[in-house]
């Protein structure tokens, strides 16, 4: 981590413990519910960041990556072996054996076998890696409009296939999804008795996004994306591969999403097929571009304020029609971004010479 | 299959496909003025359908349609006035997004106005259980209604395109901008126009369609999906193969009834517009060598 | 043993045959420069030799090696290395970044190395850095270094340009019109860059305009016309080429 990076995070994790601190004091532990939500939605924003802003390419279809951790996650921790094991079947048997299978009761009592999330979330991830590179590797030959649709199209493909799913759960989603347990007695679920050390989770693994991310747009690679974006040809004529750059990033942000997916399923206890909707990704493009594009913290601050607005039911019955809004006004008036406002630039430039 | 059942899903493709091609003919008629592809093209159609509902409880029919392409039309020049006009060369990321944006709204704001339910104007002749019996099937005439009244559509356009001074003008505007303006064209109304074209033509189609598909207000998303791609598939900006990629998309999608389960319909057409767009980006009649030239 | 042959290569725009059945080859260390009037497919050359363009038929050699069917990056990694006609430096990065671009095949941080922030990667970020100023300072524009290239003068922009070229310790250098836009006195600067450049071992080949740029520092000269090669000499003998003055020296214009 360089220097630059160094401060802002550190405000960063300042301002996590500060806000759980708060609402201690004041009683109102129940926001922490929705700050671990937003925290993990943050994680999809600032993976889209890098590949919107940084590599320069639109995805309308990142819901999609979301809800494929998200539902295999799910899918693979809520299916019952109990009876395949009790049958003799061998994976079946080969996987307990290798403790990669938990057993529990259900509500009456019933024993109830299932993968372990470990596991189940390694193997969502990667299906994310399969899929994103499958789709990746035609659809980022394509740009502007054809881009646009393209990604958009593979996100309604996603819902689609969720939506008219069995084992999805269909319009109902999966609901009964099992605690993930990290470490022996710290679990990601829903409990309340949980709260406050899963919000340092979710808020923990966005700090451990977020480094990685700042360290690559830092690096060689960084650099070689902001080439890609300021001009393709000559970047490809100093040697990049132009392709594989946009395809790595385009995987690595859909596994930013998956991984989202995996946690907030896990923390929610289900996961429903609004989740994959096309609204949900146009939302994460408009916080993105509310945020700045090629802006890693815009993008983070303003997802956390947007979504937790949005998860409190501040926007009512308007909570589409606010994004759908704050998203012409970006693009009309501020297309750099709200915190690259020519008002912000002044502050900034003063605050700079009188360093 | 029998002669009936394909006859019958024949005629249910065709109607979807013309549909399809309208909203296709839309997409280009902005295309091709302003490099845009409008992604709030759906919701004309929808917005078409809902106000001829709305209107049609007070007037008679024929007027309420009329009446609500007008108005579709005013809204179309008004979002281009607002939102569109005044940009200084926005790139294409820009552009999507407030045109993303733009759907967003308007389908909120429909929800609002109409809320959830399904709504439809009534059968132009008969009603629900009329039908007329043509090649062996039995056709809705209101199915009929949908063919001529797109059918007459795309031949006025041609017409409009070929043989008008405006349409001429609209043509030369998407040839060369900068060429048309210094011939004195002015370019900037004939955007407007286009975006008022484009909208009329959607709000049309919406109507002669809502009493065999309905409407919903959030029904645009689901056509402006199919229209890009029956755009694409045509070749962007070429509204003639428009028509004929309609009528092959929506021919495909009735008969794949029978083979795919009706919840992975729309998989099916996006699947079709991913192909496309990976294989032939240029349209099925397209040709690769000028295309790479264009920017999309 | 030549660095680049060219055989036999052809590439047409529809009906025009924009290179047509042209074969020269570059001997190491020398400068070589294409020359001919507007319209010749010296441009296009340059574009299928660096890959940007692909050929239709013919094959090009670079160490014996094919590149006919290779992509740009690939070309730049095995030591070809281009500039522009019309300066394409990256906007919004400073020279030093634009330059550090030019590093990029010469150094190998991936994505792990990237996110992980390894020693390995800081360790190769600090001799890139080292190397670009380094360049900077060779082509005496290093008081520019953080300077964003847009806010850049044009001259200033194309030694940018040229110090990306050579980060990467290209073999070839391919150099597209390198004094198109400047003034009499620049030019002669950039002939003398060019010229130490070869001294440093690096074997140059040029499109340019300017006549007495070409016949200064060329060692040998091609002459392409509508996209045929009519003469391939030494620079004397093609002063004294008739064919050469009737089309190109000898024309109105020139």
């Amino acid at each position: 981590m360089t220097r630059r990076n160094y401060i802002p995070i550190m405000l960063f994790i300042t301002a996590v413990i500060g806000i759980q601190l708060i609402t201690k004091f004041t009683g109102t532990n129940y926001y922490l519910t929705q700050l671990t939500m937003t925290a993990y939605y943050s994680l999809v924003i600032i993976g889209l960041c890098l590949v919107m802003g940084y590599a320069g390419q639109i995805s309308l279809g990142h819901a999609g990556f979301f809800a494929i951790g998200g539902y295999t996650s799910a899918a693979l921790t809520t299916c019952n072996l109990t009876s395949l094991f009790k049958n003799g079947n061998s994976l079946v048997k080969f996987l307990s054996s290798q403790g990669m299978l938990i057993k529990s009761q259900d509500l009456y009592g019933d024993p109830v076998l299932y993968v372990n999330p470990w596991l189940a979330a390694i193997l969502a991830i990667m299906l994310t890696v399969a899929i994103a590179f499958l789709i990746g590797i035609p659809v980022l030959k394509l740009k502007g409009h054809y881009l646009a649709m393209a990604t958009l199209g593979f996100g309604i493909i996603i819902f689609r296939i969720v939506l008219a799913t069995e084992i999805f759960g269909e319009a109902d989603g999966i609901s009964e999804v099992p605690g993930f347990t990290l470490i022996p007695g710290v679990s990601v679920n829903g409990n309340f008795d949980n709260r406050i050390i899963n919000y340092y989770i979710a808020c923990g693994i966005v700090v451990i996004g977020i480094i990685l991310l700042l360290n690559l747009i830092n690096s060689r690679v960084g650099r070689a994306l902001r080439a890609i974006h300021g001009a393709e040809d000559a970047a490809n004529a100093m040697g990049i591969n132009t392709s594989r750059y946009k395809l790595y990033t385009f995987v690595i942000s859909a596994v930013f999403a998956a991984v989202a997916g995996i946690f907030l399923t896990h923390y929610n206890g289900g996961i429903g097929p609004s989740e994959a909707g096309i609204m949900k990704s146009i939302r994460y493009v408009a916080i993105v571009a509310i945020g700045g594009m090629a802006n890693m913290w815009g993008a983070l601050t303003m997802g956390v304020i947007l979504n937790f607005m949005s998860l409190r039911g501040m926007f009512g019955s308007y909570d589409d029609a606010v994004f759908g809004a704050i998203l012409i006004i970006i693009m009309l008036f501020a297309p750099e971004g709200l915190l690259r406002l020519a008002i912000w630039q002044k502050f900034f430039k003063k605050n700079d010479s009188a360093q | 299959m029998t002669a009936e059942l394909f006859s019958q899903y024949l005629f249910a493709g065709i109607t979807y496909g013309i549909i399809y091609a309208i909203v296709a003919i839309g997409f280009n008629i902005i295309y091709n003025t302003t490099g845009i592809i409008n992604f709030a093209q759906g919701e004309f159609v929808m917005l078409g359908g809902m106000i001829a509902i709305s209107l049609n409880t007070i007037i008679p029919l024929v007027p309420a349609i009329a009446l609500a392409v007008v108005i579709t039309m005013i809204i179309g020049a008004l979002i281009e006035i607002i939102f569109i006009r005044w940009l200084d060369n926005p790139s294409v990321l820009r552009m999507i997004i407030i045109t993303i944006g733009l759907s967003i709204l308007i389908r909120e704001v429909a929800l609002h106005i109409w809320g959830e339910g399904v709504r439809s104007l009534p059968y132009f002749n008969g009603n629900e259980i009329s039908s007329i019996k043509i090649l062996e099937a039995q056709i809705s005439p209101q199915v009929l209604w949908v063919i001529g009244i797109c059918g007459i559509m795309v031949t006025l356009l041609s017409i409009f395109f070929r043989f008008t001074s405006l349409g001429l003008d609209m043509r030369a505007c998407s040839a060369n901008r900068l060429a048309a303006t210094l011939c004195g064209i002015n370019a900037r109304n004939m955007v407007t126009f286009s975006f008022m074209l484009s909208a009329g033509i959607g709000a049309l189609a919406g109507c002669v369609m809502s009493p065999i598909t309905y409407t919903q207000y959030d029904c645009g998303t689901g056509l402006a999906i199919k229209g890009f791609t029956v755009a694409v598939l045509g070749g962007l900006g070429n509204s003639m193969a428009a028509v004929a990629a309609g009528l092959l998309l929506g021919i495909i999608e009735a008969f794949s009834i029978g083979v795919v389960p009706l919840a992975f319909q729309d998989a099916i057409s996006i699947s079709i517009l991913l192909i496309i767009l990976f294989v032939r980006p240029n349209g099925l009649f397209g040709c690769n060598e000028t295309a790479n030239l264009k920017e999309f | 043993m030549a660095l680049l042959e060219i055989n036999n290569l052809n590439r047409s725009f529809g009906g025009l045959k924009a290179v047509n059945n042209v074969s020269f080859s570059v001997q190491p260390d020398t400068i070589k420069a294409v020359i001919g009037p507007n319209g010749a497919g010296k441009t296009t050359l340059f574009n299928l030799i660096s890959g940007n363009l692909p050929a239709d038929n013919g094959n090009i050699l670079f160490n014996s090696t094919s590149i006919t069917d290779l992509k740009p990056y690939q070309i730049a990694g095995l030591g070809i290395s281009r500039t522009f006609q019309n300066i394409k430096l990256f906007p919004g990065m400073t020279a030093l970044e634009n330059v550090m671009i030019g590093r990029h095949v010469k150094s190998k941080a991936g994505f792990w190395a990237g996110m992980l922030n390894l020693p390995a990667s800081r360790r190769e970020e600090k001799s890139i850095t080292e190397n670009s100023l380094e360049l900077l300072e060779l082509l005496e524009i290093a008081p520019f270094a953080h300077i964003d290239v847009s806010n850049l003068a044009f001259g200033q922009q194309r030694a940018v340009e040229f110090a990306r070229a050579l980060a990467s310790e290209p073999k070839l250098l391919l150099l597209d019109e390198p004094a198109a836009g400047l003034n009499i006195y620049e030019t002669a600067e950039i002939a003398r860059l060019i010229t130490k450049i070869q001294k440093k071992g690096i074997t140059i080949l040029l499109v340019e305009h300017d006549m007495s740029l070409v016949m200064d520092i060329s060692d040998e000269i091609v002459v392409l016309c509508f996209g045929e090669k009519i003469a391939d000499d030494l620079p004397a003998e093609i002063q004294q080429n008739p064919e050469v003055i009737q089309i190109y020296l000898g024309d109105d214009n020139a």
